[in-house]
C-alpha cells in the first residue's frame, strides 16, 4: 500500500507492505537512521520520535497508521546547522554515555517540555519513564532535561 | 520483529467498521491505538489475517457530563482521559489510573476501549472501571447493546464481545465525593501491575477490584460485603483475595500476589476512607 508521511518537514510516499511498522518505514525507506531500535517490543523507548507534535514509539504503530501524519525525527531538530537545545543541554550536562538510547531520550525529553515547560526533578524522572538507558547515566540525562527547560 | 501479513482495510465510522469486520468474519480484528494488539502480532501470538483500523473514527473520542455518569468514547486516548477535566471532577479514580497505564508514549496512542476490549486482567482500565461498577455499550449489525462490567470479562483475553461487535462508549457513574485509592504495585515504572487495586468508598458502599489477580480483572465482593457489615478496613482487607484465582508467573508466586492483595487493598481502602 502506498503510505505519505511529513517526515521533518518533507512528504514522502513509499509502497509498503501493511504489516510494516512506522520504525521501519523511517529507517528503512525514508533512509533516516537516527532513530534507533532497541527492545522492539515498547518498553525502552529508543525508537521515540514525535507524530503529530507528540512522542510515540515507533516500533509500535504500524507506518499505515501514520499515514497522512507528521513526524519529527531526531534528524529534523537542528536549525540553519544549530542543534536544538535538548540537544545543547544533552552535551553541556553529559546527559549520554553510549548514546543508543539518546535519541528517543531527546524526543521524550521534548515531548514532555512541550507538555509540562517548568517540570520538576520528579516529573522529570516520571515523564522519561517509557525511556530505559542501560548504562543507567539516569542522573545526567534528568540533569540535561531540567537545564534545557531553563532556556 | 515483524507482524505476520495481514490486509488493512481502515474505517471511517463506526458503522463502516462493524460492516467491514462483518464481511472478514473471525481472522479479522479491530485496531484502535494498537498498543496491546501490534506488540502481540509482533510475537506472533495473534496473527489476524485482517486489521480494520478504527483509529481515525474521531466522533468515538469524547467524554461527555450525562447527568448521573460520564459518558466516555471507546476511542478516547489514556492521555485524554487522564488530563480530562471532566473525570477530574467526577471519576476522579479513573482520569488518576489512566495515568498509570504504560508510560507518555503509550498514553499518547492506546485507547480506553482497546484496552477495556483487549480484557487482560493485567491492565488498569478494565478492573478501574469494574471497580467505578461502569457500562460498556457496544455495537454490532443490528444495534447498540449495553453490557455490565461485571458481566463483560469471560477469560483471559476473552471478553462477552461478538466477533462482529465493537466497544462503542464506556458510562461510568459519577463518584459523588467518594473517597478513592488506586495502587499499583510493579518493578519498573512502566510495567504492568504485579497486584494492582482501584478502590472507592462513600457513606456504607463501595468498589474493589483487583489487577492481575486471576484471568479476569476481579471484583472483591467479599471485601465490600465486610465493609457494608461494618468490618474494619483491615479486617475487610484480609477478604482481599476470597474472590481472586491468582497465577503464578516470573514475577511473583500464588502465594506473593495473595498476601500483596492484601496488603494493597488495606492501603487502598485506608486512602479512601480519609
Amino acid at each position: 500500500m502506498q503510505v505519505s508521511i511529513t517526515i521533518n518537514g518533507t512528504k514522502q510516499s513509499h509502497d509498503v507492505e501493511p504489516r510494516t511498522l512506522l520504525v521501519h518505514y523511517i529507517r528503512e525507506h525514508a533512509n533516516l537512521t537516527g532513530t534507533n531500535i532497541g527492545c522492539d517490543t515498547s518498553s525502552c523507548g529508543a525508537c521515540t520520535l514525535h507524530l503529530d507534535g507528540e512522542a510515540v514509539k515507533s516500533c509500535t504503530i504500524l507506518a499505515a497508521q501514520a499515514d497522512g501524519g507528521s513526524v519529527t525525527t531526531i534528524e529534523g531538530l537542528s536549525k540553519n546547522g544549530e542543534m536544538h537545545p535538548m540537544q545543547k543541554a544533552f552535551m553541556e550536562n553529559h546527559g549520554l554515555q553510549c548514546g543508543y538510547c539518546t535519541p528517543g531520550m531527546v524526543m521524550a525529553a521534548i515531548g514532555l517540555l512541550n507538555e509540562n515547560p517548568k517540570p520538576t526533578e520528579d516529573e522529570v524522572r516520571l515523564g522519561l519513564e517509557g525511556n530505559l538507558c542501560r548504562c543507567t547515566g539516569y542522573h545526567n540525562i534528568v540533569k540535561s532535561v531540567l537545564a534545557a527547560a531553563k532556556k | 520483529m515483524i507482524p505476520a501479513a495481514f490486509d488493512y482495510k481502515r474505517a471511517g465510522s463506526a458503522d463502516e467498521a462493524i460492516a467491514l469486520i462483518g464481511q472478514y468474519g473471525d481472522e479479522a480484528k479491530f485496531l484502535a491505538g494498537g498498543h496491546s494488539l501490534i506488540p502481540l502480532m509482533k510475537l506472533r501470538l495473534a496473527q489476524p489475517t485482517v486489521l480494520v483500523d478504527i483509529g481515525r473514527v474521531k466522533d468515538l473520542s469524547y467524554v461527555k457530563d450525562a447527568g448521573d455518569h460520564i459518558a466516555i468514547g471507546a476511542l478516547t486516548r489514556h492521555m485524554d482521559v487522564e488530563k480530562s477535566p471532566v473525570l477530574a471532577q467526577h471519576v476522579p479514580l479513573l482520569a488518576h489510573a489512566a495515568s498509570h497505564v504504560g508510560d507518555a508514549q503509550v498514553r499518547h496512542r492506546g485507547t480506553i476501549g482497546g484496552s477495556i476490549a483487549h480484557a487482560d486482567p493485567a491492565s488498569d482500565l478494565p478492573a478501574t472501571t469494574l471497580a467505578l461498577g461502569a457500562t460498556y455499550v457496544v455495537q454490532g449489525p443490528k444495534g447498540k447493546r449495553e453490557i455490565a462490567a461485571k458481566d463483560f470479562y469471560k477469560g483471559f483475553l476473552e471478553s462477552a464481545l461478538a466477533a462482529d461487535e465493537m466497544l462503542v462508549e464506556i458510562k461510568v457513574p459519577k463518584m459523588n465525593g467518594a473517597g478513592w485509592s488506586f495502587q499499583k504495585f510493579n518493578r519498573r515504572a512502566q510495567d504492568w501491575a504485579i497486584v494492582g487495586v482501584a478502590a472507592w468508598r462513600n457513606n456504607g458502599t463501595s468498589g474493589v477490584a483487583l489487577v492481575n489477580m486471576g484471568s479476569t480483572p476481579v471484583l472483591a465482593s467479599a471485601v465490600s460485603t465486610a465493609l457494608s457489615k461494618g468490618a474494619s478496613v483491615a479486617d475487610a482487607a484480609a477478604h482481599a483475595a476470597d474472590d481472586a484465582e491468582p497465577q503464578g508467573d516470573l514475577n511473583a508466586s500464588v502465594e506473593y500476589r495473595t498476601h500483596l492483595a492484601k496488603v494493597l487493598v488495606r492501603r487502598a481502602l485506608e486512602e479512601a476512607s480519609k
